[in-house]
């Protein structure tokens, strides 16, 4: 059976796309058959992260709404084989998500993927209420501030009662946190929640803590899931949070604050 | 198994009947979600016919309850109502969340006649111990965290959480309520105006705590037991906390 991940958030901004992008990608390329779902109808991010905007014909409406085969509308990426993008529709009909809709492309799915991950829409509206409810795991993204700490843990407790799992009494859904632009030196400052505030507010299994770091911009500039990018500390720590959420223990990292020296001020400009 | 027959058949005389009839009762229209605004106006019209309201059965209706799906604060509307000697009974309208949070305060759902909602439960959880049969007093023990939105009420007895309480979670109980965790929520034991109930806590940062409708805020808890273990409990009808 697939496993269904959803990326979630209490609000928008956060890097749950990011976050999606570099899972799936990175699942992916470590040999596990993953589809990435996005539900953000109307928004239509995931593809442009994905670098996979112009190859869209059908989305995943169309595939609700029977219009197009799911291996119509499924785009294989190119850099990876076993990775697969079924695209959110530019029409802004959240509502064209039906939960018996979402249920049978996600059946489907489950035939032929090991990992189905979901990038959600922020906080309960319709879109992410569907990307949820049949949700195995969730990532829940959390920014290291206050008000964004407080709504994960509003969606937490939302997660805990308005899954399938829930409402039929099975195994509750494995959550995990993900901390996302996470600044070191901000923390020092006093500016941000550190990781031990944000883990003892949310008493959460902590999956992955990714820096605030330029080349997740560029990386989305470019189309390329930044988890492609090794030379990049993001890039790195997505690649350790996969490896976690597979089982591996790996140290958290880029928890300290980097010490500018000399050298580095010079190389860095 | 024989049918129970009614006051026809039977040779005893009749204990009971049962009719329908219809009441004409007063509504309460929610209109707005401030709880402090709704205290303030009360106040000032219960203060025009004090009588008027005293054990006055009294339905809250939701229809005209702007926020769509906005929750309602149940317990310091009842709180409030049942201060000015109203006896507030059941709910009309507003959406299904809001009735299960009105149902979680043991008031009636009145069906409009459209929406009749499914029988729901105050919060499903595997883990709450109910012991109806055991003679004892209720309890409800949740275990793990109680996250901001969610709320549990024990009724007719204490309620216990192992883990901690988030701020923007609200624990109620008719008995005590006993937090093995910090606390950063509201906490409201005493619910039906029990005097003796208290609030226990190994780690307190609440944002409200009240006993039998005498309640206060974070900003009125001193600094100085901020992230202390203690106990709450109301002496001659004062709030206090002490550290255990
Ligand atoms: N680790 C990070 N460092 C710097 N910028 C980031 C990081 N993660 C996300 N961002 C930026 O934040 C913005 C929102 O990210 P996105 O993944 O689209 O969030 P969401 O899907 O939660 O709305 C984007 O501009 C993205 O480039
Ligand atoms: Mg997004």
């Amino acid at each position: 059976m697939a496993r269904i991940i959803v990326i979630t958030s209490g609000k928008g901004g956060v890097g749950k796309t990011t976050s999606a992008a570099s899972l799936a990608m990175g699942l992916a390329q470590r040999g596990r058959r993953t589809a990435v779902i996005d539900f953000d109808v109307g928004l239509r991010n995931l593809d442009l992260i994905m670098g996979c905007e112009r190859r869209v014909v059908y989305d995943f409406v169309n595939v609700i709404n029977q219009e197009a085969t799911l291996n119509q509308a499924l785009i294989r990426d190119k850099r990876c084989d076993h990775l697969y993008v079924l695209p959110a529709s530019q029409t802004r009909d959240k509502d064209a998500l039906t939960r018996e809709g979402v249920a049978r492309v996600l059946d489907e799915l489950a035939q032929g993927f090991e990992f189905i991950v979901c990038d959600s829409p922020a906080g309960i509206e319709h879109g992410a209420l569907m990307a949820m409810y049949f949700a195995d795991d969730a990532l829940v993204v959390t920014n290291p501030e206050v008000s964004s700490v407080r709504d994960s843990d509003r969606m937490l407790g939302i997660l805990s009662s308005k899954s399938k799992r829930a409402e039929e009494g099975a195994e509750p859904i494995r959550e995990y946190l993900l901390l996302t632009r996470y600044d070191p030196l901000r923390v020092d400052q006093g500016d941000m929640l550190s990781v031990d505030d944000v883990k003892e507010i949310l008493s959460l299994n902590l999956i992955g803590i990714i820096p605030e770091s330029k080349a997740v911009l560029s990386a989305s500039n470019a189309g390329i899931p930044v988890i492609l990018d090794r030379d990049s500390d993001a890039g790195q720590a997505y690649a350790d949070m996969v490896a976690r959420y597979l089982g591996e223990d790996v140290p958290h990292r880029f928890l300290e604050a980097e010490k500018k020296g000399f050298l580095s001020r010079l190389f860095r400009g | 198994m024989v049918a129970y027959s009614s006051v026809s058949g039977s040779e005893s005389p009749a204990a009971f009947e049962l009719k329908a009839a219809g009441f004409t009762l007063p509504i309460f229209r929610l209109l707005a979600s401030d709880m402090e605004a709704v205290a303030d106006q009360l106040a000032t019209r219960v203060g025009q016919a004090p009588d008027f309201f005293r054990n006055t059965p009294v339905v809250i209706d939701l229809g005209s309850f702007p926020e769509q799906g906005e929750a309602v604060e149940f317990p310091l509307l009842v709180g409030l109502l049942r201060g000015y000697g109203m006896i507030p009974f059941g709910v009309r309208g507003g959406d299904k969340a809001q009735q299960r949070a009105a149902e979680a305060m043991e008031l009636a759902i009145l069906g409009d006649s459209h929406s009749r909602p499914a029988r729901a439960h105050p919060e499903p959880s595997a883990d709450s111990g109910l012991d109806d049969e055991a003679g004892g007093a209720n309890s409800l023990v949740i275990s793990g965290p109680v996250r901001s939105g969610q709320r549990h009420y024990g009724a007719r007895g204490d309620l216990s959480i192992i883990g901690p309480v988030s701020s923007g979670a609200e624990l109620m109980a008719d008995g005590n309520i006993h937090v093995y965790g910090a606390l950063r929520g509201r906490a409201l034991a005493g619910m039906k105006g029990n005097l003796e109930a208290r609030i226990f806590c190994q780690d307190l940062r609440a944002e409200l705590v009240a006993i039998a409708g005498h309640y206060r805020v974070s900003e009125n808890i001193p600094s100085e037991l901020q992230g202390m273990p203690v106990q709450i409990f109301l002496d001659q009808k004062i709030l206090r906390i002490e550290k255990l």
